[in-house]
């Protein structure tokens, strides 16, 4: 049983298709990387798939019942997609954190609006903290549960919105180019926590342009090229023994 | 005429001042975020009359709005304006809505789209995404010009006195009125008195508010 099938989803901007059918499949625990060139719509399909984006066609199924289908996407109300959209979580480029609040708040803000904790409730409250403490614990950033975002490294702001994206345990979490805002030494912390999310079993969906990551993480890897899944395989496939001239030419520029 | 006599006067004066410019901030602050919602709407008619309200009232002096408030009801629908002072807080507050609801505007314009997409992807609503992550920042951002505008707003009080507010300025012409001109020099203490302690509130907010940056 799959935990996600994607099938048939097509997104255009005005008169541009950008994304053209595509369908995947991923199993509880896997690891999905999206390989591609910039332009080959692999952040659309991320954002499409947490609902930033609206295709005009397509099907999500989670755990083989129809979550979305986007051909009927007028009926859907702002709150049932809300719903829809717990299923999966968003890391982005720029991490996007909130500047106001500190590292905790940043990851507790949404638990308490979704559990309906106002500040009577003394033992939610306390039980979010908690939960919240144990997420910022394991990206390695406990003591600066009190820091605010600008005080930190692009890094450890990274590891925040990993942590703040898990804290609504998402069944599957996604990463849009998640090191590509990092200076160089920077991305090796991210990139550990994602391999101990991998460790621990986490679903994810991982757009990067880090090859070398990306051959280690990766259960199941697609490369896209206009708007289309090119080519589709694990990473010794793709890696070593690679179909397409478009994937071949990908990867020799990369390499070269 | 001694200066105790004219103080008290003068103050009394400034205490309509005081009303005025009170009883707009409290209106119009809100009633512009209001105004900034209309013309930020994807709904096209309410935008284009948000739109048209500001151009109005921007383009036109705050002295004319102050007679036309106040003459306008009873011309044209036979109900005169029952309060002079009514008038004027009216005049006030649509003018002030207006030029607080482009600062607004531009406040909210300016905050990164991805703060929007951080919340929607956390779940929220967008009341939620508003209030609990965008509003602070809006604040933060919008602190200097509002200081202008609010400044501004303690001085213009005084245009209060063409429909015949008694306020600070009219009390000291009539003193003038009378051959004795000092009061008329002597109400600047008032508004630097004034707009000096405002300009310490608003540098108050500012440190308050610089525990965090972006």
């Amino acid at each position: 049983m799959s935990i996600l099938e994607v099938k048939n989803i097509n997104k255009t901007f005005g008169k541009t298709e950008v994304l053209k059918g595509i369908d995947f499949t991923i199993q509880k625990g896997e690891v999905l990387v999206i390989l591609g060139s910039s332009g080959s719509g692999k952040t659309t399909l991320l954002r499409s798939l947490n609902f930033l984006e609206t295709p005009e066609q397509g099907q999500i199924y989670l755990n083989d019942s129809l979550l979305a289908d986007f051909a009927d996407s007028a009926k859907m109300s702002d709150e049932q997609i809300r719903e829809k959209r717990l299923h999966f979580g968003l890391v982005f480029q720029s991490f996007h954190l909130f500047p106001q609040y500190s590292v905790l708040e940043n990851l507790t803000l949404a638990m308490k609006i979704h559990r309906d904790a106002k500040r009577k409730n003394k033992d939610i409250l306390a039980q979010i903290d908690a939960e919240a403490m144990m997420l910022l614990d394991r990206v390695g950033l406990a003591e600066k549960r009190d820091a605010y975002p600008f005080q930190l490294s692009g890094g450890q702001q990274q590891r925040v919105a990993i942590a703040r994206a898990l804290a609504l345990k998402p069944d599957i979490l996604c990463f849009d180019e998640p090191t590509s805002a990092l200076d160089p030494e920077l991305t090796g912390e991210v990139l550990k926590v994602i391999r101990e999310l991998k460790d621990s079993e986490t679903t994810m969906i991982i757009v990067t342009h880090e090859m070398h990551f990306a051959r280690h993480v990766a259960d199941k890897i697609l490369f896209m090229a206009d708007g289309v899944v090119e080519e589709e395989g694990t990473a010794e496939q793709i890696f070593e023994s690679p179909q397409s001239e478009k994937l071949k030419n990908f990867l020799s520029k990369i390499y070269d | 005429m001694s200066f105790m006599q004219v103080t008290e006067s003068l103050t009394a004066g400034f205490l309509e001042n005081c009303k005025l410019f009170t009883l707009t901030l409290l209106m119009a602050l809100p009633l512009g975020l209001l105004v900034a919602a209309g013309s930020m709407t994807r709904f096209r008619p309410i935008r284009w009359l948000s739109r048209m309200f500001v151009w109005v009232i921007r383009s036109t002096p705050l002295m004319l709005q102050l007679f036309v408030v106040l003459y306008a009801p009873g011309l044209l629908f036979g109900t005169p304006m029952k309060s002079r002072m009514t008038a004027a807080l009216l005049a006030f507050v649509i003018n002030y809505a207006a030029y607080f609801s482009e600062i607004y505007r531009g406040g909210i314009e300016g905050i990164p789209q991805g703060q929007y997409e951080a919340g929607q992807v956390l779940g929220l609503t967008r009341m939620q995404i508003f209030w609990k992550i965008i509003f602070m920042q809006v604040i933060k951002r919008i602190l200097p010009p509002m200081s202008n505008e609010v400044l501004t707003l303690v001085k213009d009080t005084s245009l209060a006195r063409v429909i015949a507010i008694s306020e600070l300025l009219m009390s000291a012409e009539r003193f003038a009125g009378k051959g004795l001109i000092w009061p008329l020099f002597f109400t600047g203490i008032y508004f630097l008195l004034f707009c000096g302690g405002l300009t310490l509130l608003f540098s108050y907010i500012e440190k308050k508010l610089d525990y965090y940056k972006g």
